[in-house]
Parts: C-alpha cells; sequence; structure tokens
C-alpha cells in the first residue's frame, strides 16, 4: 500500500494542510508520495520531503483550474488499495472528488484520524458538533480516497531529505478541464494569520454591526491576537471570508479563543472547540458556546468589551 | 437557457438527527425540511433563467417523504423538480449519489448545472466535482459571485488567502456559497402553486443504473463504531454585574497571554 498525499503549492510554498498530512503518512510507515500541484521550487519540493515524501510528482497546470488535470494525472498513479490523502480546503476537494468519480473510489470526507490494521483502513470522523465520534471503514477495491480536516494532525519536519521529482505532463482534459484562472487576489488581514495565531479574538452577529465589530478587531489588536469570525457575520460582508472560522472556514486551535457574541452552531464549534482556552461573551445563558467555554460570561458585548478593552490599555 | 439545481432534502437541523443504531444510517422522517444552504443555488439558477428567458429544474436524491422539503424550493420559483427516491438508494455514499444525480442531470438535459458547495447533514463536500467529472464538465467551484456574458460565465472562486477570478464557457457547474445571492422569501402564490408543479419521480431502473451498484453495498464503506466524543471539562459561568471583564483578566494573565 502507498500513500499518495495531495499537496497545493503556494506562493508561500506547499499548503500547511498538506504538511500535517505527510506527517500523518510518514508515521504510518510505508512508501509516502506527495502529488504537488502548482509552481514547484527546489525550496517546496524540500519542504515535502522533509516531512516525509521520498517522491513528488509535480504538476504545474498553469493558469487552469486544476482539478480536471490534478485529477486525471493521479488516477493514472494510483493504484489498488492505495490511500490518498487531501485535505478539506477548496482546491483538495475538487481534485479529491473529481479523482473519485474517475477512478470509481469512495472517499471518506471529515476525517480527524486515520487508522491502517494490516490491509483496512479505518477513519475517524466527528459528528453533530463534535459530540460523537463515527468510524467508518473503506470495503470496496480501488484506491481509498480520505479528505482530512486541518489541524488533526501536527506538522513536524523530518530529517532533511531530497525527495525524487517526476515532473508529471498536463494531461488533455477536453471539455472539463476548460475552466481559466484570470486573476488571484489575497484578502490579507492584519496581524498574525488566523490559522498559526496563540490567541484568537472572535465575533459574531452578537456584535450588531460590520461598525461595533471592530471592537474584535481593538481588543484583538491589543492582544497581538487574530481575528475571527462566524459564518453569520462573513455573509453580512462585515468581514471577509478568509477570518471565517469552522465547518467551512478555517479550523483553529489556539491557546486561547474569545467569542464574543456568538451562539456555537455546530459548524461553529467544529472549527475552534479543541483550543486550549475558550472564553465566551454572550447575552443568552443557554447559548450553546458556553458548553465549550472555560469561562463564560452572561453579558453584553457591548458593555464587556469596552471596559475590558480600557483597562487592557490602562495596564 | 436549461438550468439544474441540485437541491437536498434533510432532517430538520433544529432537532440534531440520530442514527439507525443496527445501520448507523441517519434516520429520516416522513417531514423533512429543504436544507437551507440550498437556497442560494435556487436563487441564482432563478436569477440567471429570468436572465436567459430559461427554466429551472430541481434534482434531489433520498427518500421523498412528504416532499415538504422539495415544495419549499417549488415556492421560490423553480418549475418542476426531479425526484430519484428508490429503496435501493439507502445507504448510498457520495460517489453513488453523484452517478445517480448526474444520470438524472443528463436525462433532463440542461446548460448550468448549480449545486452548493456542502450540504448541512453529510457536509462531505465533494459531491459538486463528482458531478462535473461524470457530466464532462468544467466547474467553477466555491463561488461567491457570478456573472454571466453571453454564454460565458465568470465567478469569484473563495480561496484559503482570498479569491481567484475564474471563467468558462457554458456547459458548466457552479457550486455557489452562502451570500453570493440574497434567497428570495416564497410568496403565498409562489406556495400555491408549488403544490401544483410536476414532480417526476423516477426509480434507479428508470436512470438506467444497476440496482446492485447503488445503495450500501455500492459505496464501498461501512461505519464500524459510534461513540460519544470525550467531553471537555466544564468551565465557569459568571454573569456580568459590571466588574466580568477583570476575570477576563485574570484568564488572559494566567494563560500568559498578558
Ligand atoms: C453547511 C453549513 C456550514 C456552515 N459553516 C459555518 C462555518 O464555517 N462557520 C460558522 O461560524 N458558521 C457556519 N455555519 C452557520 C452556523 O450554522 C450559524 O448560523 C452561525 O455560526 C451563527 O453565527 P453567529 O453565532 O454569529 O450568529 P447567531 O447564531 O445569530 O448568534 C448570535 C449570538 O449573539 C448573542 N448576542 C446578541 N446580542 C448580544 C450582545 N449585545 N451581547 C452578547 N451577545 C449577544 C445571541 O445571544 C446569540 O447567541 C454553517 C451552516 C451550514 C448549514
Ligand atoms: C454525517 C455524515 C457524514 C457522511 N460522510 C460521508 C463520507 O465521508 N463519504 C461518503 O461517501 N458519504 C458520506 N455520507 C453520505 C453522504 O452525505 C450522502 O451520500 C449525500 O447524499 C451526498 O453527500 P453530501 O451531502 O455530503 O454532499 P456535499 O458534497 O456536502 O453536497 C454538496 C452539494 O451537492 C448537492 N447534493 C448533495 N447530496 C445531494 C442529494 N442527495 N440530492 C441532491 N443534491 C445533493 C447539494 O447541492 C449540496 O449542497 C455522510 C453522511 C452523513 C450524514
Amino acid at each position: 500500500m502507498k500513500i499518495f498525499v495531495f499537496a497545493e503549492l503556494n506562493t508561500a510554498g506547499p499548503s500547511t494542510i498538506s504538511l500535517e498530512m505527510l506527517t500523518k503518512a510518514r508515521n504510518l510507515g510505508g512508501e509516502v508520495a506527495a502529488f504537488a500541484v502548482g509552481a514547484g521550487s527546489d525550496a517546496a519540493f524540500a519542504t515535502l520531503g522533509a516531512h516525509g515524501a521520498t517522491t513528488v510528482h509535480h504538476l504545474d497546470p498553469g493558469d487552469a483550474l486544476p482539478a480536471a488535470a490534478a485529477a486525471a494525472a493521479l488516477a493514472g498513479l494510483v493504484g489498488d488499495g492505495d490511500l490518498v490523502f487531501f485535505g478539506l480546503t477548496q482546491t483538495d476537494r475538487d481534485v479529491a472528488g473529481r479523482l473519485a468519480a474517475r477512478t470509481g473510489a469512495a472517499v471518506l470526507s471529515n476525517a480527524v484520524d486515520v487508522k491502517v490494521e494490516g490491509g483496512s483502513v479505518g477513519v475517524v470522523n466527528e459528528i453533530l458538533g463534535g459530540s460523537t465520534l463515527v468510524e467508518t471503514e473503506f470495503t470496496g477495491s480501488g484506491p481509498r480516497l480520505v479528505v482530512v480536516r486541518p489541524k488533526s494532525f501536527t506538522a513536524e519536519a523530518g530529517a532533511a531529505a531530497q525527495p525524487q521529482v517526476h515532473t508529471v505532463p498536463v494531461p488533455d482534459t477536453g471539455r472539463s478541464g476548460a475552466a481559466r484562472i484570470t486573476a488571484r487576489h489575497a484578502e490579507e488581514s492584519q496581524g498574525p494569520s488566523l490559522a498559526d495565531a496563540a490567541v484568537i479574538v472572535s465575533g459574531g452577529r452578537g456584535l450588531g454591526s460590520a461598525e461595533k465589530f471592530g471592537l474584535v478587531g481593538e481588543l484583538a489588536g491589543i492582544l497581538g491576537a487574530a481575528v475571527g469570525a462566524t459564518r453569520a457575520v462573513v455573509d453580512s460582508g462585515w468581514v471577509p471570508y478568509s477570518v471565517q472560522v469552522g465547518q467551512t472556514g478555517k479550523t483553529v486551535k489556539p491557546s486561547v479563543y474569545i467569542a464574543c457574541g456568538i451562539s456555537g452552531a455546530m459548524q461553529h464549534l467544529v472549527g475552534m472547540k479543541d483550543s486550549t482556552t475558550i472564553i465566551a461573551i454572550n447575552k443568552d445563558e443557554e447559548a450553546p458556546i458556553f458548553a465549550v467555554a472555560d469561562l463564560g460570561v452572561i453579558g453584553d458585548v457591548h458593555q464587556v468589551l469596552p471596559k475590558l478593552i480600557q483597562a487592557l490599555k490602562a495596564r | 437557457m436549461k438550468i439544474a439545481v441540485c437541491v437536498k432534502q434533510i432532517p430538520d437541523p433544529a432537532t440534531p438527527y440520530t442514527l439507525d443504531p443496527a445501520t448507523h444510517f441517519v434516520v429520516r422522517p416522513a417531514e423533512q425540511v429543504l436544507d437551507d444552504t440550498d437556497r442560494y443555488g435556487i436563487e441564482l439558477g432563478l436569477q440567471l433563467a429570468e436572465a436567459t428567458s430559461g427554466s429551472v429544474t430541481l434534482v434531489s436524491m433520498g427518500p421523498a417523504g412528504n416532499l415538504q422539503g422539495i415544495r419549499q424550493a417549488l415556492a421560490m420559483g423553480a418549475d418542476k423538480a426531479v425526484v430519484v427516491s428508490d429503496p435501493a438508494l439507502r445507504g448510498s455514499g457520495a460517489a453513488v449519489t453523484a452517478r445517480v444525480l448526474a444520470a438524472a442531470i443528463a436525462r433532463e438535459g440542461f446548460d448550468l448545472v448549480v449545486t452548493g458547495t456542502e450540504s448541512t447533514d453529510g457536509y462531505s463536500g465533494v459531491m459538486p466535482q463528482m458531478l462535473a467529472e461524470l457530466l464532462d464538465l468544467p466547474a467553477l467551484t466555491f463561488a461567491r459571485k457570478v456573472s454571466l456574458e453571453g454564454t460565458t460565465i465568470r465567478v469569484e472562486r473563495q480561496t484559503a488567502a482570498g479569491y481567484d477570478e475564474v471563467e468558462s464557457a457554458l456547459p458548466v457547474l457552479i457550486s455557489v456559497t452562502s451570500g453570493a445571492v440574497e434567497p428570495r422569501y416564497p410568496t403565498f402564490k409562489g406556495i400555491m402553486q408549488a403544490k401544483q408543479k410536476p414532480v417526476d419521480q423516477p426509480t434507479v431502473a428508470d436512470l438506467g443504473l444497476d440496482a446492485a451498484a447503488v445503495g450500501a453495498a455500492g459505496s464501498g464503506q461501512s461505519i464500524t463504531a459510534v461513540r460519544p466524543a470525550p467531553e471537555r471539562a466544564g468551565g465557569v459561568k459568571i454573569k456580568d454585574e459590571g466588574e466580568a471583564h477583570l476575570e477576563i483578566i485574570k484568564v488572559l494573565e494566567r494563560t500568559k497571554v498578558i
């Protein structure tokens, strides 16, 4: 059984999730290859090598949306019983879906752990906001596709190792590969990046308006924290999607997560419940966020936050 | 333009679903609701149909029940629905679901297929590209803004860092995020009309698929264990009487944030 790890190459190097998955693959043992998609560099390949890839298959689809070409190329590499890891990110999900359809393989999604025992592969995922764990095994033939939630594994570089790099020619995918990227935009927020921040101040609809959401940014600024938000707030256009935490946003595990005016919907909880310490401010005593909070403050964010900000500034 | 929109009926999320203890499948009551995240796809479909004098067909797989969720979707203004509801489909995984939906969509014919980015109950999040591959279509996924110019569709595609502008000529599949459009509320007239709109319910055989290749048997996966997750140690809860910020500061000190 070989393990393939999908690795999206960004300007800053391989995606963080690809390094998390490579570390897991390396610890599972066996032969580990990365399937890297995007503009490559020796530095990027070396990073993949250090995290466990002995081989890197590299595909650069240029300005094509990569899923169709990546799936077609991968389909030619993966064999019966091989494990293929993808992250729960946009491009990874797109490739996983196409590869599953092409090969007829089953795909198990939202994995938080992967267990290999003998020839069988079990995948653990969380349902109902993380309150219940479900274990699923692959039963059929063909490759086994797993889509992994970010932060399920910790990325750790091993000894430096230069992997063997194979350049994969871009396959002709005809109509299905016809989508083109005409421009790329980054919506970077200020301060530390949400995914790596040690402290996150996150706000929900309870802030009331885009203007009042500024309190969250102000507190984050004082604490050197990153700003997070619920989907309700992102959909209202108060903050960009890049700061959304939860099922369809980022998964975070900071040492401290401060949830302001957030109800604690299941889809938000799965993205932040593994934070070491959680502080929640909500005026509704019954809000589900309190179930995961180490300190729950039943109160009005418009009262508590200004006082907190003032007291911290006075220090 | 002929538009197919994939919509799902799900157990009401207000009451968390349960798993059948024997099969571990989700228990699906007769009365299911329209997955709220599908409203964005329906809205986009309706807007593009209005702009092109086209039509919107809803395509769904799953136990039909009393079709309440489908009627909710029709009430927004879709023209008709195809619901593939067949006992042989029980326990189908995402890949089987994709094969069934693709067959139903291909039978209808289409210029554009619209889906959500992930469902509320299963959220495997891989269905859109599976469908695109099976239908030999380009896919503009995670669209947060969509425009049609002639026969070219342009979207802003959400990425981890921001967004990309992507485009493709029709026919194409789009997966749409919440926030891309503002779903309309059904009107009273729409709700009344929905009761009369055609709902086609083909079987697996009608779609030319082999019953043995769908359902749990065709899905290549089996749930082996279900158990409660380890619980988080309980915290303290205090009521703000004007001094709660001091308690927050204590925690920030203890955790060495300040
Ligand atoms: C498929 C799917 C995927 C999703 N993905 C995500 C995701 O990735 N991330 C995400 O966050 N959500 C996601 N959601 C949405 C999620 O279900 C909730 O709707 C959302 O998290 C709610 O955001 P909220 O807590 O800001 O708003 P609400 O649920 O409206 O909560 C607002 C809270 O603020 C409190 N409040 C109001 N005023 C005050 C005040 N003055 N002071 C203090 N508290 C106050 C209220 O008591 C309430 O608890 C998803 C949903 C679906 C169906
Ligand atoms: C908790 C849970 C976890 C699951 N995990 C897996 C898994 O890991 N692997 C797996 O193979 N199956 C899984 N399933 C089964 C899977 O949910 C169903 O097969 C489902 O019909 C399709 O997948 P989805 O809802 O996850 O699709 P998603 O990819 O999340 O849905 C995206 C979009 O596709 C469209 N769509 C999806 N399903 C339908 C439908 N039935 N009818 C019409 N349109 C639809 C909708 O527009 C939706 O917004 C899971 C089910 C549950 C309840």
